[in-house]
């Protein structure tokens, strides 16, 4: 058997699956933000409490309504997104013209609002959620005996990524969107209701961590904490993306993932710190980050 | 709040006095305050809460009532604060407590950190402190103080427990998967060292970080070790973590897992489908015999789920304490203290438990396995007991002690 | 200014006498997160530089002053200076790598910075990883004043916030402080007056540092221990807290943040658990919303509002 620095390959071929994994949820939740901070120019600390809320929808209405897995996909995005909007109208469009640090504020003071809320309600010590029947078992790739569900959950965060990417890009939505993000007066002027377009980024935004959160529930464990500890890294995997483009952001999710992987292996020790330790590199070399512009 | 320390102040002067002057009498006990005030601290609300939090308070309460409620026809206080896994706020709330509030005993205080420093407090201030839910074995060694009695169980326990009775039942190869900080070390070390001991092997470990959001790489390294059995020196969170990710990439086919530390509310969070076959050690159980599944349908009444081992160690010890000032005849810590290092512990807790020199106390494990969904006859039903590990073969011996207090 | 001296005076009395009202402990408490709080309030309120990693500060100056005194048997006072100046050098290396970014991103980077050192500190062997670094003794200030008696060092810690406020008051009202202010208000006119900003906010960064570092040694000598609450990032969002509830921006402000919520957080823990956060989110989202000067910040306008219209 081949060897990679004394790790079989096939395991490193394994590792690289799973941070492949890791990196969808790292690509999703970075690429809300990078949506969110196009247009609202705010960090939006509590993507990761929305991430989690996510979670909780999908168990809640399994358990109360009886509403499985599938539905839940829909419905935990839709109810968050909702939310999300309820937040933009009531709270943040007030901070528009300020310091953006004040939204950054902001929604820290909401995450921690969700987060105790869902702390009291549910406690800590996490519920279970078992992964849709349709997805149980496992493909043996050879190199690796890879869970359908975690297939499913690079294939689905891949899909929505793209599809969010080609919205942007290539409709006239994503144009108008564009528009409204370099220069919101003009576009104001040209007849595009350019607060309308603020409210629904927002609420697109926190859906898609909504997505995550739903995607996360059956392969980990559906607590009110789990928001909180993905959030930093997600927010250096911003820094060193730069979030500067839309495709900057997943692919900067996606490797960061991978590389994250490959610590496992052969430092795991590390493997929390070296998403940091890259973040240092890149500001080192590159201040704007990876697909970051200069302003 | 300056009154009420100067009031301490005078009653505790007062009471050195009567004390100096002769024995107290039995039947008129002597009271610091003219009551026993109990002081529950715990995680109300974080990472611990399910395992000690509302549930200990009740269960204090609860040992109350079953001592009559009064001593001497005095009041007996339970009070409770949340430390919320912060040393400084528990080791401050101990010494207001201890100081300003007149709190006797301190019990449950999860947390190394702050149960670490809540003993350190206690020993300065001179006050008993029963200690529950903490699993640093460093409170009866190098922390060690008189003040400090470690009732439930310690990462040796632990180790040992588990450890011994799985390579003694055909485990022999190890591999571990260890939480990255001062616990998680100090269980693997351990249980290595048993395992070894034993006659066992140990094929490897995987050091993973605290709070890791995904297992499945590491795990992958342990199916990769084709050991027969996987320790997980983790807990909480991430050994429910641990176990889920076994399940779904097919590692309990052909390995077993065994968990360290692992308690009723992690397996009830899990669910048995996923936690079936798992070995584990276990402080005390509500379902051993009829008194403990009556003191578990008691508390079940009033907080809908079952007693932790913490929570019925916490009523135990509560317990305990009112009878040693009962026998002693006062609330002085020193008196207390001696008195509890002489009496036999025998309530729904510990048969012939006994407080040693070091502050342990020692009683019975059990090595216990998780049912499967069909074993499952009713709510709670998850255990089915393996073996009793007894008390002398438990807990870490004297001989092995770095607590000064041991002279040898 | 003899009003403003007046008010201080005030001040001062009542931290002479606030151990016959309160339990000392609990005020040495408030101190240490008022000099944390005043300290970062120098970087974000004056220089307008966000920093989401002030944790990292505290946490570290109460480890090496912890070490020190407990390990090499320093005198306590070594201990503190020792815990400053660590945090000093953090700050210094924090400082070369945010200010290369401003805005949001400087807070997103100080934030990782700080998790960095809070896993470092989970790995190191002296930190006593989880059970934290403990029983560090007291000891005797100069080899003469007993600190293990709570009133002595009562006296020392508000000596120690005494003279550290004096200097951030004397920084920020002398040249230094104005260049800082300018770089908050305008930095493109400040860089075109031919001031040097990276080297200023870079100074700004490391005092800040160094003062949040004084705070945390001292919080160790208090508690007799540096546990990693200190260095985790709740702290750091928690400083922030204190400064915006007191008023960003305003001298007296972050003492008054730090003394509300430090007390809130002892008095209202027993009551009602787990909604002690949701109390802190709320705080955070109503002062941002309608509060924005903080307490200070708005009494301040408040006045100037009824001395105009007088």
């Amino acid at each position: 058997m081949s060897e990679v620095f004394g790790v079989p390959l096939q395991a490193l071929l394994g590792q690289l699956m799973l941070g492949l994994v890791n990196g969808s949820f790292y690509a999703m939740l970075s690429l809300g933000l990078a949506v969110i901070f196009g247009m609202l120019n705010i960090i939006n600390f509590a993507h990761g409490a929305l991430y989690m809320m996510g979670a909780f929808i999908a168990w809640m209405s399994l358990e109360y309504l009886g509403i499985g897995y599938w539905w839940s996909l829909l419905l935990a995005p839709v109810l968050v997104g909702m939310l999300g909007i309820l937040i933009e109208r009531s709270m943040l469009q007030w901070l528009y013209k300020l310091d953006h640090l004040y939204g950054l504020l902001l929604t820290f003071g909401l995450a921690l609002i969700i987060e105790g809320l869902f702390r009291d309600l549910f406690g800590v010590s996490g519920l279970p959620y078992t992964i849709p029947e349709e997805l149980a078992g496992a493909f043996n790739l050879g190199f690796m005996f890879l869970p359908k569900y975690r297939a499913w959950i690079v294939l689905s965060s891949l899909t929505v990524c793209l599809l969010t990417w080609f919205m942007i890009e290539k409709t006239r939505l994503g144009a108008y969107l564009r528009a409204a993000t370099e220069n919101p007066r003009l576009t104001q002027a040209f007849g595009i209701n350019v607060p309308l377009m603020v409210m629904l980024t927002y609420g697109f935004g926190v859906a898609l961590a909504g997505f995550a959160g739903v995607l996360a529930a059956p392969a980990l464990q559906v607590s009110p904490l789990m928001g909180s500890n993905l959030i930093i890294v997600v927010f250096a995997v911003v820094v060193i993306g730069g979030m500067g483009s839309i495709l900057g952001s997943i692919l900067t999710g996606l490797g960061l993932g991978v590389i994250e992987g490959l610590t496992k292996v052969f430092y795991p020790e590390a493997s929390a710190t070296v998403v940091f330790f890259v973040m240092v590199l890149v500001l080192l070399l590159r201040p704007a980050g990876l697909f970051g512009r200069e302003k | 709040m300056r009154r009420k320390i100067l009031s301490t102040m005078i009653q505790s002067a007062l009471l050195s006095l009567t004390l100096a002057g002769g024995p107290a009498l039995a039947q008129s006990g002597k009271l610091s305050g003219d009551m026993v005030k109990i002081g529950v601290m715990n995680d109300m609300s974080g990472l611990y809460a399910d395992i000690g939090g509302p549930g200990s308070v009740e269960a204090a309460k609860m040992a109350v009532a079953d001592f009559g409620g009064k001593i001497f026809g005095k009041p007996i206080e339970v009070v409770a604060a949340d430390h919320q896994n912060k040393p400084d706020v528990g080791a401050s709330k101990a010494r207001e407590w201890f100081d300003a509030q007149g709190v006797d005993m301190i019990v449950d205080v999860p947390t190394s950190s702050v149960g670490i420093a809540v003993a350190k407090v206690a020993n300065e201030k001179k006050r008993a402190y029963f200690n529950t839910g903490s699993a640093s074995k460093a409170l009866t060694n190098e922390e060690c103080n008189p003040y400090t009695v470690h009732y439930a169980y310690d990462t040796y326990a632990l180790a040992n427990g588990t450890g011994k009775a799985i390579v003694e039942t055909g485990g022999k190869s190890w591999f571990f998967l260890t939480a990255d900080y001062a616990f998680g070390h100090a269980l693997e070390q351990d249980t290595a060292a048993v395992v070894k001991a034993a006659g066992g092997q140990v094929l490897g470990a995987v050091r993973h970080p605290l709070n890791a959001s995904d297992f499945s790489s590491f795990l992958l390294q342990a199916q990769a070790s084709k050991a027969q059995i996987i320790g997980l020196a983790n807990a909480g969170g991430d050994t429910i973590n641990s176990v889920k990710a076994a399940n779904e990439f097919g590692l309990t086919k052909n390995q077993t897992l065994a968990g360290l530390l692992i308690f009723i509310s992690d397996i009830h969070s899990l669910g048995l489908k996923t936690a079936q076959g798992m070995l584990l050690t276990d402080a005390w159980y509500w379902d051993m015999n009829d008194e403990t599944r009556k003191f578990g349908r008691r508390f079940f009444e009033k907080m809908k789920r079952m007693p932790s081992f913490d929570q019925a160690a916490v009523y135990s010890s509560v317990l305990t304490y009112l009878k040693a000032v009962k026998a002693a005849g006062t609330d002085d810590a020193d008196a207390v203290m001696a008195q509890l290092k002489k009496a036999k512990i025998n309530d729904v807790f510990a048969k012939n438990g006994y407080i040693r020199q070091d502050g342990r106390m020692v009683h019975d494990m059990y090595l216990m396995q998780v049912k499967s969904p069909e074993e499952s006859k009713y709510p709670w039903d998850y255990f089915k007991l393996k073996k009793v590990i007894p008390a002398e073969q438990a807990f870490q011996p004297l001989s092995l002690s770095k607590c000064p207090l041991i002279k040898k | 200014m003899s009003r403003q001296t007046l008010g201080y005076g005030l001040l001062l009395l009542l931290g002479l006498v606030a151990p016959a009202l309160a339990y000392p402990i609990l005020v040495m408490k408030v101190l240490c997160f008022a000099l944390f709080a005043c300290a970062f309030n120098l970087l974000t309120g004056f220089t307008g530089l966000l920093s989401f990693g002030h944790a990292a500060f505290l946490g570290t100056a109460g480890y090496v002053a912890g070490h020190a005194i407990k390990i090499w048997q320093f005198p306590p006072e070594w201990g503190l200076l020792l815990g400053t100046l660590a945090a000093a050098a953090l700050g210094w290396l924090f400082g070369v790598l945010a200010i290369r970014r401003a805005g949001i991103y400087f807070a997103m980077i100080t934030l990782a910075l700080a998790q960095m050192m809070y896993f470092i500190f989970i790995q190191a062997p002296f930190t006593g990883a989880e059970d934290g670094l403990q029983g560090v003794p007291r000891g005797r200030l100069f080899g003469v004043l007993d600190l293990a008696d709570d009133i002595n060092l009562y006296y020392v810690v508000l000596a120690i916030f005494t003279l550290a406020f004096w200097l951030i008051h004397r920084t920020i009202h002398s040249p230094f402080g104005q260049v800082l202010k300018a770089i908050r208000e305008n930095e493109a006119r400040a860089i075109s007056l031919g001031y040097d900003v990276a080297k200023y906010k870079l100074l700004a960064f490391v005092l800040s540092a160094a003062l949040a570092g004084l705070a945390g040694a001292t919080k160790m000598l208090v508690f007799r221990f540096a546990t990693l609450t200190d260095a985790h990032w709740h702290t750091s969002g928690e400083v922030v807290l204190m400064t915006l509830l007191g008023g960003m921006g305003t001298v007296l402000g972050p003492m008054a943040g730090a003394a509300i919520i430090v007390t809130l957080q002892d008095q209202l823990a027993d009551k009602v658990g787990s909604l002690v956060t949701v109390i802190m989110g709320l705080i955070f989202v109503v002062c941002v919303l309608v509060f924005r000067r903080g307490i200070v910040g708005e009494i301040g306008a408040l006045y100037r509002k009824m001395a105009g219209t007088r």
